[in-house]
């Protein structure tokens, strides 16, 4: 190689503690700018409300409408419906910033944009889109999203809501289970058993106040106080032919809603274990105790190491992936592969994070055990971290581990 | 009424400032850049004056380096109308000297015809404080600065400016420079929407060779240095003993 090529003299380059692979320079303007906007939304919308929020357990609907009117929702919506026209990447650095704050916030847009507006859009019939997508963009429209039922989690195919055929239209029976937004909502995406298509599971757009969907609010939650979680509960629901989504048929279509939420995930994951980590390290430098700071210690440092090593390696992973999406080449089990990952680590790094602000970590001012325990909840939905292991063991050695 | 604003792209407010080892500057390589606080403030101002119908346009105006595009994107998206770059440095740590700056600035006065220059009173990096002064010398305009208030009255501009001990209100005839102080105003966060809409405002590339103007320093920096660590302090145990270490120092 020759002698004057870059980066083969003996000086490398300056390390930045806090991003490590220096992902600020591999995002483009736009993408930094929107980033920058999503941040400022959400240290001033989001941070000063959550601590109360989560304490009383108070989901406030008015936060979609403050999200739409800042362009949060609909991020690859095109303009034209009420989007922001924007790329996966953006879609995944503003989860990162509204996660930062709190997981239940990135919940309740993630909902909104990835399982409501998502299919909407890939799936709808042109007046569904007209009709539905700027409202739910704006944040006029709440949406939630119907596919668990209480028999039915990591095994969505043995769902019983279904859809029986009748005069010009549907009637659905069924009832589903931790629906977020769901209490609040306008709009429903229900997945069904269609009688109609040979028992094959379709979409169906449901609104508030049909006779017979009701959605009553799951109580005594102890992670995601933040937002709202509810039951779907349809008791012959009779829709019209127009509420059938027409573009997809068969588990494929729940599964490319959730694909692209559990992308956003494993951004958003990655902001709570950022806020994690860099508060840990701002104990660790503020506490003295035995006359030095706890950062100065080896067993602080240690963690501080594993934090950034884990954090800086998943950020790499979902930008890849996120560009990968934008280029239309990502794979389901990468996703699996990231979600799977990032929101183990998270999970970890709040633990440690929680451990290392000692008795302080348990009080809300503290914010650590919040996220520690809201990853509880981001680990486990949009499928577990073992099924998401299943989905990568499948994959390397063609054999189903699932029955 | 047109407005134009300068706007400058300077290290970020947040960032801690690093002075290169070796005396020359401060380190730039990573460091993240934004747009000039007074600067945003001046671009808010300007954009309130259009809100209430005052203003019919405004313009934004960067003079630097070619990354300044994103400074001037940032303009565009809080609502400014259109953008004028004037590439005049190839790296950041040419800094463009204020009448350099104001020259550039009074032949785009020149092409655009503003009624009003909006600026902001200095910039955070080098705290000069003296574009706008000079501005105003070279198109021979009146002044206001440190502005905490503007109001357009029909040929004039009421100015409240902050200074020492008080306020101070002065009518300045227009067209008129208007540097701004920190208390006018608390600059808008540019929404996605309004970011992505600004992608299609508008924004004309020029040289400061385009307006035959040298940019070359006129000013020569010695050295720069970091603000010496603060002394650790030391308790007394009494009056007397305070009144002893002060003649002790000779300050008494």
């Amino acid at each position: 190689m020759p002698k004057d090529m870059q980066g083969h003299g003996p000086e490398l380059g300056q390390f930045d503690w806090s991003d490590p692979f220096l992902i600020e320079t591999q995002l483009d303007e736009d993408e930094r700018m929107l980033r920058d906007a999503a941040r400022a939304f959400a240290d001033d919308k989001l941070a000063p409300r959550v601590t109360e929020a989560y304490r009383e357990e108070t989901a406030d609907p008015s936060i979609f409408r403050e999200m739409g009117e800042a362009g949060l929702l609909g991020v690859t919506v095109e303009e034209e419906l009420g989007g922001l026209g924007a790329s996966y990447v953006t879609y995944g650095l503003i989860a990162r910033e509204v996660e930062r704050i709190d997981s239940g916030y990135r919940s309740m847009m993630s909902v909104q944009s990835s399982l409501v507006i998502y299919p909407i859009d890939a799936y709808g019939s042109d007046e569904q889109r007209k009709k539905y997508l700027p409202g739910l963009c704006s944040g006029e429209l709440i949406g939630c999203f119907g596919l668990t039922e209480p028999d039915a989690g990591s095994d969505p195919a043995g769902m019983k809501t279904v859809a029986k055929k009748i005069d010009g239209g549907y009637r659905l029976s069924g009832s589903k289970m931790w629906i977020s937004n769901a209490p609040f909502a306008d709009v429903f995406v229900v997945w069904a058993k269609s009688e109609a298509h040979d028992g094959k599971i379709r979409g169906f757009v449901l609104e508030k106040g049909m006779k017979g969907l009701s959605a009553p609010k799951i109580g005594g939650k102890l992670s995601l106080r933040a937002s709202t979680t509810g039951e779907i509960v349809m008791d012959g629901v009779e829709v019209g032919e127009d509420a059938l989504l027409p573009g997809v048929q068969g588990l494929k279509g729940p599964f490319g809603c959730l694909n692209r939420a559990r992308y956003g995930i494993s951004w958003g994951a990655m902001g709570a274990a950022e806020a994690c980590w860099f508060a840990a390290r701002q104990y660790g430098l503020d506490r003295k105790q035995f006359n030095r700071p706890l950062a100065q210690t080896q067993l602080f440092q240690k963690k501080l190491a594993d934090m950034q090593t884990e954090i800086a390696l998943g950020l790499q992973g979902s930008l890849r992936l996120g560009r990968l999406m934008d280029e239309g080449r990502a794979s389901p089990e990468l996703v699996s592969l990231m979600k799977r990952n990032n929101c183990g680590k998270a999970l970890e790094i709040a633990r440690q994070a929680r451990d290392m602000h000692g008795g302080n970590g348990i009080s809300e001012e503290f914010h650590v055990m919040r996220h520690m325990i809201n990853l509880e909840t981001v680990n486990t939905y949009e499928g577990t971290h073992d099924v998401h292991a299943l989905i990568l063991g499948r994959a390397q050695t063609g054999l189903q581990a699932f029955f | 009424m047109k407005i134009l604003v300068p706007v400058k792209r300077v290290i970020d407010y947040n960032v801690k400032v690093r002075v290169k080892g070796d005396g020359t500057g401060v380190d730039l390589a990573n460091v993240k850049m934004s747009m000039n606080p007074f600067d945003e403030i001046a671009v808010e101002e300007a954009i309130r004056l259009k809100e209430a119908g005052v203003a019919t346009e405004v313009i934004a105006v960067s003079i630097g380096v070619k990354q300044a595009q994103e400074t001037l994107r940032t303009a565009l998206a809080m609502g400014a109308d259109r953008a004028i770059l004037v590439v005049a440095a190839d790296a950041p740590e040419q800094d463009i000297e204020p009448l350099a700056v104001a020259k550039i600035l009074a032949k785009v006065v020149e092409a655009e015809q503003p009624q009003m220059v909006l600026c902001g009173k200095q910039a955070i990096d080098n705290d000069m404080n003296a574009t706008g002064q000079m501005l105003s010398a070279l198109l021979g305009w009146s002044q206001a600065t440190f502005a905490s208030e503007v109001k357009i009255e029909g040929e004039h501009a009421q100015v409240t400016r902050e200074v020492d001990g008080g306020l101070q209100t002065i009518s300045v005839k227009l067209p008129a420079i208007v540097s701004v102080d920190l208390r006018l105003n608390e600059p808008r966060y540019a929404s996605l929407p309004n970011i992505m809409k600004a992608k299609k405002k508008p924004l004309d590339e020029k040289t400061a060779g385009d307006y035959g103007v040298d940019v070359s320093p006129r000013l020569e920096v010695v050295r720069t240095a970091e603000p010496p660590a603060r002394q650790g302090g030391m308790m007394v145990g009494s009056v007397d003993e305070l009144v002893e270490k002060l003649k002790d120092l000779g300050v008494v």
